[in-house]
């Protein structure tokens, strides 16, 4: 049965994926290849609508891939064998998290993964500049700035920091300024 | 954590927020941070500084989407088993609706060139509010010259050597074993 094999293959893929959507693709392609559910063109096309709108670029592909295989059901089939292996292991982890914060053992291990996590999120940010703040790379010697994206970030930036406004409001009006900066 | 507030209330907050967060967040796992950042740590107070960082860490740490975990450990610390479900229905659900959408209307946005305009000034507002988020909980870590050293050292393990998150984060928690741990444990 189609929806069992999607259910299936999504929950391996679930399994596997550590690090989320950028991870995720790879594993999702070799997937699709085997199974021949989709041609590399159709795969390049769910990628690319995947990552451009909201959500999860694992969840989008899973639904899209789904329902290009097996219709709605295929896309639900495949979404929830795609969060199964999650569910069960994040809800593991938390559990465990609750019981045993206190111990000596879990605080003196968060005391190291603390700072390493604060790196992480600043490369999160040089990852998101490189494509829009910034243009080019540092390592090809090659960098310049991208005056419209500078500017959107600064205003987001004085917006955040000085008034308080929600990053909900802060997307949409990064949204709304890239469409006009962007339209000559 | 609120504990006068009933367990169906929290539930419902939490659906409604990660069904915002679902819908207004492009380009993944880390776009999300300021949104449940502000929703959950400074708005709830149901998440604190250190426990979100420690939820970033272990996230990735586990196989499965960044987001998703994050919903589902949110979720479950706030309202167990049912509150994790709930959590992560509420962030999936536009996500599912609009990719149908797309699915079913052949829409192809490869070819929308005058959306291209709006992605990059996403990723530029998001830039900027990761940059923020990432301030605010870094003056609450980075308060030694050891805790500078592992952020420096763990940006340029992902950056320059392309070395997995989840890798940097092993070794990270083996070296808060051994040097608070073992070493500190030792002059006891």
């Amino acid at each position: 049965m189609i929806y069992l094999e999607l259910l299936l293959t999504f929950f391996r893929i679930g399994m596997l994926g550590f690090g989320g959507g950028y991870v995720i693709i790879p594993l999702l392609s070799s997937e699709i290849a085997r199974n021949h559910w989709l041609t590399g063109q159709e795969f390049a096309d769910i990628v690319a609508v995947s990552q451009m709108t909201p959500g999860p670029i694992g969840i989008n592909a899973a639904t899209f891939i789904g329902i290009r295989t097996a219709g709605i059901l295929g896309g639900l089939s495949a979404t929830i064998g795609m969060i199964l292996p999650s569910l069960i292991l994040v809800v593991i982890t938390a559990h465990m998290m609750q019981k045993f914060k206190e111990s000596t053992l879990v605080q003196s291990i968060l005391k190291g993964i603390r700072p390493a996590v604060i790196g992480l999120i600043a490369y999160a940010v040089i990852f998101f500049a490189s494509m829009s703040v910034v243009t080019g790379s540092l390592f090809e010697r090659n960098l310049s700035l991208e005056l419209r994206g500078l500017v959107i970030f600064a205003v987001i930036l004085v917006l955040t920091k000085v008034k308080r406004i929600h990053p909900i409001l802060a997307i949409i009006i990064s949204a709304g300024l890239g469409l006009l900066l962007y339209r000559f | 954590m609120d504990q006068s507030m009933s367990r169906l209330r929290k539930v419902w907050i939490l659906f409604s927020t990660f069904f915002r967060i679902g819908t207004f967040t492009i380009g993944g796992g880390y776009a999300m941070l300021p949104l449940i950042e502000r929703e959950f740590v400074e708005r709830r107070k149901w998440v604190t500084q250190e426990e979100m960082i420690d939820i970033l860490a272990i996230v990735q740490s586990l196989p499965g989407i960044i987001a998703v975990n994050s919903s589902i450990f949110i979720g479950y610390q706030v309202a167990r088993i049912p509150g994790a479900i709930i959590a992560t229905i509420g962030l999936i659900i536009s996500p599912i609706l609009i990719i149908t959408g797309f699915a079913y209307l052949y829409i192809n946005v490869q070819d929308a060139d005058y959306l291209q305009g709006l992605f990059i000034g996403v990723r530029a507002g998001v830039t900027a509010l990761i940059l923020l988020a990432g301030i605010r909980l870094g003056s609450k870590v980075l308060t030694n010259k050891f805790s500078w050293l592992v952020a420096a050292v763990s940006l340029l393990a992902v950056w320059i050597f392309n070395i997995h998150a989840g890798l940097v984060i092993l070794a990270a928690a083996v070296l808060g074993f051994v040097v608070f741990g073992l070493l500190k444990g030792d002059k006891r």
